[in-house]
C-alpha cells in the first residue's frame, strides 16, 4: 500500500454555530485520485479549503508527509488549487497567468518560459500565450487555471468542483482530460464534486460524505455494488432502497415475499433496508416472478428504457432495453448476488454519522 | 421594430443633450474665438500667458493635484477596509460616510469657514487649552482641506466599488500560488482596482481643478484660482468672450489630464489578439 501523504486527523470546524466537520479523519495516499463527493453542505468543499490552507480547522490536525501543516498559510504549502470558476487573473495575459506562481519563485525567465510551453501543451492549448482570459471560453479558462496550478509541480493537485460550470458535453471530455493529466503528472489529485458521474468515472477512491461524516470510502465499484447505507445507495446512481426483514442467512423478506440473498451475519429476523439497482431488477412473465405486477410508467431514455412497475405496494424502478408496455402484468425477478442488504439506522443521527454496527 | 422603440427612447436624452451639452459647448467655443466687438481672434485663449491668469492656472494644477494626492492616500486604505468588512456592514458605514453630502455644497463648505476662522470653533477649542492658534483660513491650506473634504467620497466609492468586485478565489488563487499578502496586493488586488482609482482621480480632480466656491470661501477671496477668474469675467467683468476662452484652455488641460490617467489603466487594454 502506497505511503500516507496528507493525514487529517480529528478535523472538527464550524462556521457561525453550525458544526461543519465533526472529528473528521481521513488520509490521502500518494498518487491517488480521491474524491469527495456529496451533496451541497456535506462539508466537501471545507475539507478541502482545509487541506488548501483557506480554512483553519477549530481543532484537530493536518498531516502532510509526517510534518504539521495545521497552521501554515497557503501560498507556503505544497500544494495546488483549481478554483470552482477559474479564479484567473484577468488583468494579465495567458502566459502571465501561468508564470504567476514561477515569477514569486523568482524562476529564471528562460525556466518560465519553458514551463509556459509545457504546460500549454499539456493542456491542449498551444499558441494562446497572449490572449487574455476572458477571451476563452470557460472550458479552456478552466484549463489555463489547471495549467497555472501545475507548472509549479506541485505534490497535490485540489480541484474544488472544477467542471461545475461547464455544459455536459464538455465535462465529459474534461474527465478524460483530467485522468490523462493525472497520469502523465503522476500526482496526486484531490477532487471535490457533488455530480456522482464524475467521482465514478475518474476517482481511484471515493469518499461519499453527508452533512459533516464520512458515509463510505471506496473504489467506485465498491460504491456503486455495495453501498453501506441507505446515503450512499440512494446518492449514488437511482435505486430501489426498500425495507426489509432479515430472515436468516441469505435469506431476505422484502414486501412479504423471500428472495434468496449472498449476505450473511445480520442475525435473524433483523429489519434492514434492501438496495436493488433499477439495472438488476428482471422483468419475466408473471407466473415466472417471485414477486408481480403491472408496468405503470414507461419512459425512453436513450440506452435503455425507464420503467416503473407496482408490485405489492412498491413502486419498482427498472431499467430494460427491453421495452415493456404500461399495464402489462410482469414477474419481478431478481439474481441473490444483486441484492444488497444494509443496517437499518435507528436514528437521525446515526443516520447522518453512517454508524453502521 | 425593436430596434426603432429603442432609438424612440433614446430621443429625450438626445433632445437634451443638443440643448444642454452641445449647444453651449458650441457657444463657448464661438465666444472663445470670437472678439467682443465681433470678428475672430486667438485674443481670449492667449489671455492665459497673462500673468495674472496664468498664476491662476498654476495654483489651480498644483492645489487640485495636491488634494487629489491626499484624497487617494486617505481613500485607498479606507476603501480597502470597508470592502473587506462582513457582508453589508461595509454598505452601512459607507452610508455614514456619504451622509454629510446629502448637505449642501455650499453649507458645508461655509461650515468649514466657521470652524477655521481666526476666531472660529477650532482656535476657541485650542485657547481654551492654550494652544497655539491654527492660522490656516484664507490660506491654500484651507483650500486644499476643504477640497479634500468634499471630493473625498468621491474617491472612496469607485475604489470601493472596484476592490469589492474582486472575487475572493482570485486573492485565495494568488496566495495558492505563492504570493504572500504583499505580493497579492501589488500584483493582483491594486492592478485590478485601477480602474476604481482612475474614477476616483477623475471625479476628485476635476471638479477640484474648476472649483470657485471653496477658493472664494476658503481663501478669503485673496487667493484666486482659474475658476474665480472665469467666474469674475462672466459676472463682474461681464466678458463672455474671455471667459469663454479661458473655460476652452481649461476644458484642454482636464482632457490632456485625463489622457494622461488612462494611459495607466492597462485593465482596458484590447482582450482579443
Amino acid at each position: 500500500m502506497p505511503n500516507k501523504l496528507i493525514d487529517l486527523v480529528n478535523i472538527s470546524k464550524s462556521f457561525n454555530h453550525t458544526m461543519v466537520l465533526d472529528d473528521f479523519n481521513l488520509y490521502i495516499r500518494e498518487n491517488e485520485f480521491l474524491t469527495l463527493l456529496g451533496p451541497s453542505g456535506c462539508g466537501k468543499t471545507t475539507t478541502l479549503r482545509i487541506i488548501g490552507g483557506f480554512e483553519t480547522p477549530d481543532a484537530g490536525h493536518v498531516i502532510f508527509r509526517d510534518e504539521d501543516i495545521t497552521n501554515l498559510p497557503p501560498n507556503k504549502r505544497p500544494l495546488n488549487t483549481v478554483f470552482q470558476k477559474y479564479a484567473l487573473f484577468s488583468h494579465m495575459t495567458i502566459a502571465e497567468n501561468i508564470a504567476f506562481g514561477l515569477k514569486i519563485k523568482k524562476k529564471s525567465k528562460s525556466y518560465i518560459n519553458d514551463k509556459i510551453k509545457y504546460a500549454l501543451k499539456l493542456v491542449n492549448l498551444e499558441g494562446y500565450d497572449n490572449r487574455r482570459p476572458d477571451s476563452l471560453s470557460g472550458g479552456q479558462q478552466q484549463r489555463i487555471a489547471i495549467a497555472r496550478a501545475i507548472v509549479n509541480e506541485p505534490k497535490v493537485l485540489l480541484l474544488d468542483e472544477p467542471l461545475g460550470a461547464l455544459d455536459l458535453k464538455l465535462r465529459q471530455d474534461m474527465q478524460y482530460e483530467l485522468i490523462r493529466l493525472k497520469n502523465e503528472l503522476g500526482i496526486t489529485f484531490i477532487y471535490v464534486t457533488h455530480d456522482q458521474e464524475e467521482a465514478l468515472t475518474m476517482s481511484d477512491t471515493i469518499v461519499v460524505m453527508n452533512q459533516g461524516y464520512i458515509q463510505q470510502i471506496g473504489t467506485p465499484e465498491d460504491i456503486y455494488n455495495e453501498p453501506e447505507n441507505a446515503f450512499v445507495a440512494d446518492f449514488i446512481g437511482d435505486s430501489n432502497i426498500i425495507p426489509g426483514i432479515m430472515i436468516e442467512d441469505r435469506l431476505v423478506e422484502i414486501l412479504g415475499a423471500r428472495f434468496p440473498c449472498v449476505d450473511t451475519g445480520f442475525g435473524h429476523n433483523k429489519p434492514v433496508d434492501v438496495v436493488i439497482r433499477p439495472e438488476d431488477v428482471d422483468l419475466v412473465k408473471p407466473e415466472e416472478g417471485t414477486i408481480s405486477g403491472v408496468v405503470t410508467h414507461l419512459i425512453f431514455k436513450g440506452v435503455h428504457y425507464e420503467m416503473e412497475v407496482m408490485a405489492n405496494g412498491f413502486e419498482w424502478l427498472v431499467h430494460s432495453t427491453d421495452m415493456v408496455p404500461v399495464g402489462t402484468r410482469v414477474g419481478i425477478s431478481i439474481v441473490p448476488f444483486d441484492i444488497q442488504i444494509m443496517n437499518k439506522p435507528e436514528s437521525e443521527d446515526e443516520e447522518a454519522a453512517g454508524v453502521n454496527e | 421594430m425593436n430596434n426603432r422603440r429603442s432609438k424612440f427612447l433614446a430621443a429625450p436624452y438626445a433632445l437634451w443633450a443638443a440643448g444642454f451639452i452641445l449647444i453651449p459647448l458650441g457657444m463657448i467655443f464661438y465666444y472663445g474665438f470670437t472678439a467682443r466687438k465681433g470678428g475672430f481672434t486667438l485674443d481670449n485663449i492667449t489671455a492665459i500667458a497673462e500673468p495674472g491668469n496664468m498664476k491662476a492656472l498654476i495654483l489651480s494644477l498644483i492645489l487640485s493635484l495636491i488634494s487629489t494626492i491626499i484624497c487617494f492616500i486617505l481613500a485607498y486604505p479606507l476603501a480597502w477596509i470597508l470592502a473587506n468588512m462582513k457582508f453589508g456592514k461595509g454598505s452601512f458605514v459607507i452610508i455614514i460616510f456619504i451622509l454629510p453630502m446629502w448637505m449642501n455644497f455650499l453649507l458645508r463648505t461655509l461650515a468649514w469657514q466657521s470652524l477655521l476662522e481666526k476666531n472660529g470653533v477650532i482656535n476657541t477649542i485650542l485657547s481654551f487649552f492654550h494652544l497655539p492658534a491654527l492660522k490656516i483660513i484664507n490660506t491654500p491650506y484651507a483650500i486644499v482641506l476643504g477640497m479634500v473634504y468634499n471630493f473625498l467620497p468621491f474617491m472612496v466609492l469607485p475604489i470601493y466599488n472596484a476592490l469589492e468586485k474582486i472575487d475572493d478565489n482570485i486573492i485565495n488563487a494568488a496566495k495558492d500560488l505563492g504570493a504572500n499578502r504583499m505580493q497579492t496586493f501589488s500584483r493582483i488586488i491594486f492592478p485590478l482596482s485601477i480602474p476604481g482609482v482612475i474614477s476616483g482621480i477623475t471625479m476628485v480632480f476635476v471638479p477640484a481643478l474648476t472649483t470657485f466656491v471653496i477658493s472664494d470661501l476658503l481663501g478669503g477671496g485673496k487667493i484666486l484660482l482659474i475658476g474665480n477668474i472665469i467666474e469674475k469675467e462672466f459676472t463682474q467683468d461681464g466678458n463672455w468672450n474671455s471667459g469663454s476662452g479661458l473655460s476652452f484652455v481649461l476644458m484642454i488641460f482636464i482632457i490632456i489630464s485625463m489622457i494622461l490617467t488612462a494611459k495607466y489603466d492597462t485593465s482596458k487594454e484590447e482582450s482579443a489578439p
